[in-house]
């Protein structure tokens, strides 16, 4: 059974949480106990119906504001499938919160709401999703219980949606009109929107190819941790541990480490102390290396096919994600897998307009939630890739070293 | 060119290792809080798997409440002692006396919540700056909202509206001095996954998760086991029944489940086929309130 991780995104209150429950509801996978809690919940609220957004709202603060303020992460399978679902929140203000649940996502519904069509939020969260490489898009029109289940309605939005999509450079982007709240083409097509031809949400979700956006071509290792048992008889036993991100290796396969650039040969591989001949992604192992050359956490073991850059400039685009603004000349760690270096951002190049989508290209400083491209400067050379090109090794975050809170999201160009 | 596939089973497993590897990375001081537990057996399992043929860089630690189940102390015991790592066993007894902490009094007087104090103890005595811990985000609906790095201050709470961004997987566990950090290495892994992978994996776990008859009180639809932590009120009648253990917590607040599953393969389908969740059908604890674990973690729990 494979894997699919998906988020639902999109303004407040545009239905998210709700139709989360929906899917869990209606594939069956909330058990007694936990509809009884949220039953009574609803009843506290005075409210008709159960409301299924208790499901994730899962903070007080949440249920008391009936908003989503964190990430809430449910699992659920079906026969062909496991689902790792990320319910982000709608409001502005957490919208960094929103960018941790879409950084693993393979997949991305953004809600809109029938009655509002796309609004700002929804398109930050395009950009965001599109920043971030989310391979598969799908737009659900929520509440079309509140629009008579129109067609018309359903059609301007897709309309002018796929501006947005075409603006931020989406690619695979599906459509479908929903009602979370009546089930509406959640688990089984819907009798009311009997004008819509494709399948239903979970259809979608079963039914999206994941497998082939692993990549098994580039090798990438970034090591973690030196493993020296330094017993009498494993003395001089060093493994590389770590995970493949990307591509595969074998013994005796020629590998560079980076950034010292010092080359060597796979001796052996390991997996739970046993040795395979081979490994790919995204299994994680412990490398043998032929020779006895310097290499600690930090450093990645690349074969040489298709070497990563190694520089101390780089560009990225940037998610601000701290209430303290970016001012150029900044200075903050740098951390790409398991590599930490200190960094400057040397300049912001342009800010993203998230309501026109145009570049702004006198932005002075960044504000959290601001969308830049930015120089950065790195005090010791790091070996990176191209976050489109090989989003594994692409993307970094800024730490702050006086807060030590994660400020900023980089995806290298 | 060649075809490669994962089971969802291997992504799980490769990003429980990844976390274990980051932690040996960032932290000076790391411990991995074993309860004896299936969950925290896992956590062991999936730590072989990180760091052999070296041996773990960190040791175990126990917080021992004193109302454990005898089979889960001595399955502990022994797994230490078989894969030759280290334990440390911290009493919440030598907490309540040392800092005359007033135990709590009922019917099942639970020991659940004083426990927050020998762990934060522990922490300080040994200057844990990482607690590797198998909570697991299906388990409950504030854990179900937590990063798989989170940051405790010095007094061991968590702020739920103001986690770090955690993006990819990157996870930055840089904290100040006397801040610490947990980290839960099998979150994303769900009670099916894990019996799931006890199975392929061929894990071992004490006797009290199978089948067997024990003398219980039956109280509001639980079956709690029949111990002298719990107190017997006129008209208690303790009976035998055929019970396994869903979760093994204490012996106060963890109830049993009527099953004749003495396999993990029957365990994995009374779980399919089950309409209860983990905690709702065995923890005593968690009905007090709708927040009540999300208080808890506030205040340091883990
Ligand atoms: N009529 C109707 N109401 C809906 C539908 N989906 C959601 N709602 C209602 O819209 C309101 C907001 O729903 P939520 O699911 O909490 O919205 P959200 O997108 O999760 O909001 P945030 O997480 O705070 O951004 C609730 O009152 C829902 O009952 C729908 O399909 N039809
Ligand atoms: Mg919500």
């Amino acid at each position: 059974m494979d894997l699919l991780r998906f988020i639902t995104a999109g303004s407040v209150d545009d239905g998210k949480s709700t139709l989360i429950g929906r899917l869990l509801y209606d594939s069956k996978s909330i058990l007694i106990d936990q509809l009884e809690a949220i039953e009574k919940q609803s009843k506290n609220r005075e409210e008709g119906e159960i409301d299924l957004a208790l499901l994730t709202d899962g903070l007080r603060a949440e249920r008391e504001q009936g908003i989503t303020i964190d990430v809430a992460y449910k699992y659920f399978s079906t026969p062909k499938r496991k689902f790792i679902i990320a319910d982000a929140p709608g409001h502005i203000q957490y919208t960094r919160n929103m960018v941790t649940g879409a950084s693993n996502s393979d997949l991305a519904i953004i809600l809109i709401d029938a009655r509002n069509g796309v609004v700002e939020q929804t398109r930050r969260h395009s950009i965001i999703a599109s920043l971030l490489s989310i391979p598969h898009v799908v737009i659900a029109v929520n509440k079309m219980d509140l629009v008579d289940y129109s067609q018309d309605v359903y059609n301007n939005i897709v309309i002018d949606y796929a501006k947005v999509a075409r603006a931020t450079g989406l690619k695979d982007v599906k459509y479908i009109p929903i009602s979370a709240l009546q089930g509406d083409n959640i688990v089984e097509r819907s009798t009311n929107i009997s004008w819509y031809e494709g399948g239903s949400l979970l259809d979608i979700l079963e039914n999206t190819e994941v497998q082939k956006d692993l990549n098994y071509k580039d090798a990438r290792f970034p090591v973690q941790y030196v493993i020296r048992p330094q017993t009498d008889d494993l003395h001089d036993y060093r493994g590389y541990a770590g995970k493949i991100i990307s591509g595969v290796y074998r013994v005796g396969d020629p590998v560079v480490a980076l950034p010292s650039g010092l080359k060597t040969r796979i001796s052996g591989i390991e997996i739970n102390g046993k040795r395979v001949e081979e490994a790919h992604v995204p299994q994680s192992v412990t490398l043998l290396l032929e020779d006895d050359i310097d290499i600690s956490r930090g450093d990645i073991i690349v074969k040489d096919e298709a070497l990563p850059k190694t520089e101390q400039e780089l560009e990225a685009l940037v998610c601000w994600m701290d209430a303290k603004p970016l001012v150029p000349g900044n200075k903050y760690l740098l951390q790409l897998n398991s590599r930490v270096v200190r960094a400057v951002v040397k300049n912001i190049e342009y800010k993203l307009n998230v309501n026109t989508l145009e570049k702004d290209y006198s932005p002075g400083r960044a504000e959290l939630n601001d969308v830049f491209r930015a120089v950065i400067k790195t005090a010791s050379p790091i070996s990176f890739d191209r976050y489109d090109e090989l989003r594994e090794n692409g993307g970094a975050i800024l730490i702050d070293e006086t807060s030590n809170v994660t400020v900023g999201a980089c995806m290298i160009q | 060119m060649k075809q490669y596939r994962s089971d969802y089973l291997d992504h799980l497993e490769s990003e429980a290792i990844h976390i274990f590897r980051e932690v040996a990375g960032q932290f000076e001081k790391p411990a991995l809080l074993f309860s004896g537990g299936k969950d925290s057996i896992t956590l062991v399992h999936l730590a072989l798997k990180a760091f052999r043929p070296g041996k773990f860089p960190f040791p175990l630690v126990h917080i021992d409440t004193g109302h454990n189940f005898p089979e889960a102390l001595a399955f502990r015991d022994n797994l230490a002692n078989s894969i030759g790592e280290k334990l440390i066993v911290r009493k919440v007894e030598d907490t309540i006396r040392e800092k005359r902490l007033t135990e709590p009094v009922g019917k099942f007087a639970s020991r659940n919540a004083l426990q927050t104090y020998t762990l934060l103890d522990t922490i300080e005595e040994f200057g844990f700056d990482a607690c590797i811990g198998g909570a697991r985000r299906d388990e409950e609906k504030a854990r179900a909202k937590e990063r798989i790095f989170s940051v405790r201050d010095e007094f061991g709470q968590w702020n739920p509206k103001l986690q770090r961004p955690e993006l990819w997987n990157t996870y930055n566990g840089r904290i100040h001095k006397g801040e610490n950090v947990r980290v839960f290495p099998i979150s994303n892994w769900t009670e099916l996954d894990i019996w799931n992978y006890i199975r392929r994996e061929n894990i071992q776990l004490p006797s009290i998760y199978f089948s067997h008859e024990r003398e219980v009180l039956e109280h509001e639809g639980q079956l709690v086991a029949y111990s002298s932590f719990i107190r017997l009120d006129p008209g208690d009648k303790i009976v035998t029944r055929t019970v396994r253990y869903r979760t093994v917590g204490d012996m106060t607040c963890t109830a049993a489940v009527e099953s004749k599953a003495d396999s993990v393969e029957d365990i994995i389908s009374e779980i399919i086929a089950t309409k209860t969740s983990e905690r709702g059908e065995t923890r005593i604890d968690d009905k007090v309130s709708e927040a009540a674990m999300e208080d808890r973690k506030k205040n340091g729990y883990f």
